[in-house]
């Protein structure tokens, strides 16, 4: 057992999240090819893939149906590319008690701008697709990678997100006129969608309006998806897997998110630091590193025509000293939940060489 | 007005910094502004305001709240005090979402108000990662497009005209010499051209190692010196293979960044103390030699 090793072994769905430029998708990718090597029917759904990691798994297209990867593994590796405005017409299309209603729907600007720009749809969508797949049957666990988190509570809240969207007391407001008769509606409210109007266009109140009309009768099977989304989140087989890079600001920023997953009662199955230095023994005579980024006057002493090796394994060794002392109040903060340090490598990951180097560091062999 | 953006984790908020060392070291006066949902934006909302690394009478660092510009503004068209009572049961969030981009003109309108004040001599703003970067300042011309008339279309004209104007505004983009920062960089830097239509002013290359050419030279002397015992000299030659292995990519990545986009690059270092103070001393001081120097093969203003 190490690392990682119990989650991709046991757990039917693991959702990596952390900052931007973090490496998720290289970790998520990871840690579904480490589950397909331990004999599991795997599928990894990432969010925008590099070109050539995408290439590696075989996403050329736009799909957001999942792919098998040509990898030879004792399980199945399968790869999928989160398409935010498809999944979300496929539930629309889902829920609607008829084409025409769902047509209606999907062809309103009001509903484009809310697939589009609502905050927190991707996050909603990632979630939707995992419980899609999940529900299919056809996998023992499924990994999705997520959008760079910007609110940590996009993630808690993103199963809700629409039901909770609809709720809101100006759109309950908006359907008033809608349900009873116009001269029912209070002139107050008429007032209200007067001033709303002449800020924000009537146009656009408009599709508003034929949007939450369009809608009605279908909230709750939406409520009710929502529901079974939330379970499967925090169900006992699901972990959240934070990904964060060594530097101060991007850690600040996970140990906020892993706050906010823990106090939502989901449960935090590890944290990879991704991209520390790496450490190449101690310098001789216990003489402290203290590179400071300036090849100027020597700080350590070594021999004279050795001066500039020991000046950069100083300097290194500061770096991976530095990294690695910051990053311990988010290690305790994730305990009992394990932290694994990848190191950076030599070269980018854009490769299943590449991506199994990362495995091993992540789950172990 | 210097917008400065790129690819989340390349250190946009360090550059905005570095950029208002050099600034207010010039004896400009600096205004740095945030847009909520950028890291520096989520860090410093967990942990409280940001360190003020310069003198505050010299640099204010400030951050945008969207749902404070929807307010204000709503306010002061017509909604009058139900605006906030608006704001608590959730009209922004409906109003942002019928109208894409609403609060990005808001915020930029902001920003536009400071500038046309002239409450600084520079301005920067440390815009949100690379994608949103895009919406967030192709939202002016997208939203005249929405909206036909009205106050919100003229606030949306009056950004537009800012974003637009190279001698009031450019954009300051910023990456690592990495495969994926790489060809987002040269992705967001087209993008903001063709829907921002923004001038770009130029690349920011950080976190590049400071190049040891002679590394090769050394290592041959370490392996035939017998001054160093077996374990110090294996640390040595893998401290040293790593570094020349890391240098060998970053070189090949900002070659491929010159090739991908034809903007300056300007080169800042990695700071292996850290981003502290001292690291922005070393920063600003690497700017203005990167930037003495294009001025002196005239290839930029």
């Amino acid at each position: 057992m190490s690392g990682l090793s119990t989650l991709v072994e046991a757990r039917s769905t693991l959702v990596c999240c952390g900052p931007g430029g973090a490496g998720k998708t290289t970790v998520a990718a990871s840690l579904a090819l480490a589950a397909a090597r331990r004999r599991r029917r795997v599928v990894v759904v990432t969010v925008d893939p590099a070109r050539r990691l995408g290439d590696a798994l075989g996403l050329d297209g736009l799909s957001d149906e999942p792919s098998r990867v040509g990898v030879d593994v004792p399980g199945e590796l399968w790869a999928a590319m989160l398409d935010t405005r498809s999944t979300f017409d496929t539930l629309v299309a889902r829920y609607a008690p008829g084409p025409e209603q769902a047509q209606a729907i999907l062809t309103n600007p009001f509903y484009r701008n809310i697939a589009g720009s609502l905050s927190g749809t991707q996050e909603y969508m990632a979630m939707e697709k995992l419980f899609d797949l999940h529900d299919q049957e056809r996998f023992d666990l499924v990994v999705v990678d997520t959008p760079p988190t910007r609110n940590a509570l996009d993630f808690v809240d993103a199963p809700g997100r629409l039901t909770r969207f609809l709720d809101n007391p100006l759109l309950r407001l908006l359907m008033a006129p809608a349900r009873t008769s116009l001269r029912a509606a209070s002139v107050a409210t008429q007032a209200l969608l007067r001033a709303i109007s002449r800020v924000i266009g009537s146009a656009v109140v408009a599709d508003a309006i034929a949007f939450v009309r369009a809608f009605e009768g279908m909230e709750n099977g939406f409520r009710d998806r929502a529901d079974r989304v939330r379970r499967l989140l925090h169900d006992e087989q699901s972990a959240f897997v934070l990904v964060a890079p060594p530097q101060p600001g991007a850690t600040r920023e996970t140990a906020t998110l892993a706050r906010t997953l823990t106090d939502a009662g989901l449960h935090l199955g590890g944290l990879v630091i991704n991209r520390v230095h790496p450490q190449f023994g101690a310098l001789a005579d216990g003489q402290p590193a203290t590179g400071d980024g300036q090849f100027g006057p020597l700080r350590i002493d070594g021999p004279e025509p050795l001066r500039r090796l020991y000046a950069n394994l100083a300097d290194l060794t500061a770096v991976a000293a530095r990294e690695r002392h910051q990053l311990e109040p988010l290690r305790e903060l994730v305990a009992p939940a394990p932290t694994v340090l990848v190191p950076m490598l030599e070269s980018d990951v854009h490769d299943l060489e590449g991506l199994d180097a990362i495995a091993g560091y992540v789950a172990g062999n | 007005m210097l917008i400065v953006a790129g690819k989340g984790g390349v250190g946009k908020t360090t550059v905005c910094t570095t950029v208002a060392r050099l600034a207010s070291g010039l004896g400009l006066s600096v205004l740095v502004l945030s847009v909520e949902g950028s890291p520096s934006g989520a860090a410093s909302a967990a942990v409280g305001p940001p360190e003020n690394p310069i003198p505050a009478a010299t640099a204010v660092f400030a951050r945008l709240a969207p749902d404070e510009a929807l307010v204000e503004y709503l306010e002061s068209h017509g909604l009058g005090r139900l605006s906030r009572r608006l704001a608590r049961s959730g009209v922004v969030e409906v109003a942002a979402t019928a109208v894409p981009g609403i609060k990005d003109v808001l915020m930029l309108g902001k920003v536009r108000q400071l500038e046309t004040a002239g409450v600084a001599d520079l301005i920067v703003v440390d815009a949100p990662a690379s994608g949103h970067a895009v919406r967030f300042l192709g939202g002016a011309s997208g939203l005249a497009e929405i909206v036909t008339g009205g106050p919100l279309r003229a606030q949306s004209e009056q950004v537009a005209a800012l974003l637009q104007d190279p001698r009031r505004c450019r954009v300051l983009l910023v990456t690592l010499a990495e495969e994926t920062p790489v060809n987002e960089v040269a992705e967001t830097a087209f993008a903001l051209e063709d829907r921002a239509g923004v001038a770009l002013d130029s690349v920011i290359v950080n976190c590049l190692l400071p190049a040891i050419p002679e590394l090769d030279d050394d290592l041959t002397t370490l392996a035939g010196s017998d001054l160093v015992d077996g374990a110090t000299g294996g640390a040595l030659a893998a401290a040293a293979r790593f570094r020349a292995q890391r240098q060998a990519v970053q070189d090949l990545q900002v070659a491929r960044l010159g090739d991908a986009l034809p903007l300056p690059q300007l080169h800042l270092p990695f700071l292996f103390g850290g981003v502290d103070s001292n690291g922005i001393d070393v920063l600003a001081g690497a700017l203005a030699g990167a930037l003495r120097s294009r001025v002196t093969a005239g290839d930029g203003p």
